[in-house]
């Protein structure tokens, strides 16, 4: 799973995703097809800035087992002021989140793949108003 | 493209099977089918299989093989069709294709998921969503459909209450379904107050883990009459499929299901009828949420409205005669969730109910139009299929 992990360092570490010359679109993860403009569509780099607002989320009490040693937690799709939205953890108090938090990514470690295996690490979200 | 019609249909029960592997459910399935449809296994021309997961849950991939091969059915060839908790009906409109197409004349139909055979059937469900970009950063396939119920609850005001009432509803049809694996009822208390999984879900707003099979024998409308009497022939008035995105993030709107839209309009063309002419529906209540969603996308209500039809006014009781029945079953709640059996389960409880079958008498849906819907669900929404049956065949 190392390969898996180092192919999106791009967009995991540093939030890059992909627009379309054609129509301005912005995706997050990024595309190769822009699904708006098929054949017609040019897709290049775009850096995201972070900044958004919780679209939806959940308290998860029933954890994958990568994810056990900090349940309950906080799972949200947040939208990005570029227009994308994507599901990340927030990095707060459960009873804190609500619709509409304006929130920033962070860079934050996800998991790990055992006590020998590699450390994941990408982004979480947490709150603007502290 | 010809007529095709439903002549038979078996199932396993639904639930924790401990005594039975994934071959002994599917071959149960199966023989239960071919014997219901009154033909033998050479009449049969193909099978295809609706599966989400062997590989995960018993570590056993090329079903397809090993169903025709325990079923004694080689070389009848055997398809395994994929597309998670969608599977079975996208077997169905497999079959359903062959035969419509000319090139098959008798098919079955299959599904089956052998779900409990794993300590822990989670990560194995979670495959039905974005690997890399939603399960990676720990959201679980509970928390998908939360997320969309959280949402919907912020859009159009619905109540806990509202949602709860679903499961209420189902688990009292799943009372009257001897295949069923719940077959207890519940209060709304109990499932408000059951422990939650990922809020505002609870455990008793989200289907279980379920062993299970189920299969249907299709055949060509003018050779269904050299099988079965009259009465025992339903009609697939319609096969619909539509895809979406794979993640629930890349929607717009996280309150409807594209999919489910485009392929019950589509259904509906196809059958030439109207939301009002269905007597029975079986729709996908994977978690509660998901019921009252789809009860809106295939046009029964309007968007927003769902929970008071459910929730207030429980107009989905099988004993409402001015709205449609909805999962006389149980649904996925209480008859069970074996992902890949689902969808022809669904389909087989629409056959039973449009023929007025033995097996649901406790639980007989009025039917006045003679037309039933399906709807199944693959992941969050990402491929959905819709059948429409009815005893008439056009």
């Amino acid at each position: 799973m190392v390969v898996r992990t180092w192919r999106h360092i791009n967009e995991r570490y540093c939030l890059i995703g992909t627009r379309c010359k054609t129509c301005g679109r912005v995706y997050f993860p990024s595309r190769n097809v822009c699904p708006y403009c098929r054949r017609k569509g040019k897709l290049e780099e775009y850096k995201l800035n972070g900044k958004g607002k919780v679209y939806t989320y959940s308290v998860i009490h029933a954890p994958p087992k990568d994810f056990e040693k900090i349940a309950p937690y906080v799972i949200a799709i947040v939208e990005l002021e570029e227009g994308p939205k994507i599901t990340a953890q927030l990095d707060c108090d459960i009873d804190e989140v609500y619709i509409g938090m304006p929130v920033e990514a962070v860079f934050r470690r996800i998991k790990e793949d055992g006590e020998d295996g590699i450390i994941d690490y990408g982004y979480k979200f947490k709150s603007l108003e502290n | 493209m010809r007529d095709v019609a439903i002549i038979g249909y078996g199932q396993t029960k639904f639930g924790e099977l401990w005594e039975s592997s994934f071959r002994d459910i599917i071959v149960e399935a199966g023989v239960k089918a071919i014997v219901d449809a009154n033909i033998d296994g050479e009449d049969l021309d193909a099978m295809y299989v609706g599966n989400m997961s062997g590989g995960l849950f018993v570590g056993q991939e090329h079903i397809s093989s090993l169903i025709a091969d325990y079923a004694g059915l080689n070389p009848i060839p055997c398809t395994r069709v994929e597309a998670a908790c969608a599977s079975g009906s996208l077997a169905l409109r497999s079959a359903y294709l062959s035969v419509a197409s000319g090139h098959h004349d008798v098919v079955l139909a299959g599904g089956v998921e052998k779900m409990t055979d794993v300590a822990d059937a989670t990560a194995a469900i979670a495959t039905a969503a974005d690997q890399e970009w939603e399960s990676f950063f720990g959201a679980t396939f509970p928390s998908l459909y939360a997320m969309m119920a959280r949402r919907y609850m912020h859009e159009y005001g619905l109540t806990i209450e509202q949602l709860s009432t679903w499961s209420v509803i189902a688990h009292d049809n799943g009372s009257k379904n001897p295949y069923a694996q719940f077959r207890f009822k519940t209060t709304l208390e109990q499932v408000m107050n059951a422990s939650p999984v990922a809020e505002p879900l609870t455990l008793m707003h989200c289907s279980p883990v379920s062993d299970g099979a189920a299969a249907l024998i299709v055949c060509d409308a003018d050779k269904a009459q050299e099988f079965a009497p009259k009465d025992d022939i339903i009609y697939i008035r319609a096969s619909t499929q539509a895809s979406d995105t794979i993640s629930l993030h890349s929607r717009e709107s996280m309150t409807t299901l594209n999919a489910a839209r485009g392929a019950s309009k589509k259904a509906y063309k196809l059958a030439g009828i109207s939301p009002d002419s269905v007597d029975v529906a079986e729709v996908h209540d994977c978690f509660a949420i998901n019921g009252l969603i789809l009860l809106e996308d295939l046009g029964f209500c309007k968007k927003g409205e769902a929970g008071k039809v459910v929730g207030d006014e429980e107009k989905i009781r099988i004993d409402y005669d001015e709205f449609v029945t909805v999962n006389p079953s149980g649904g996925l709640k209480a008859a069970g969730h074996a992902l890949g059996a689902t969808g022809i389960r669904q389909v087989g409880e629409l056959y039973w109910q449009l023929k007025g079958d033995k097996n649901c008498k406790d639980r007989q849906a009025n039917i006045k139009n003679g037309y039933g819907i399906s709807a199944n669900v693959g992941g969050t929404g990402g491929t959905v299929c819709v059948h429409i049956l009815s005893n008439e065949r056009k």
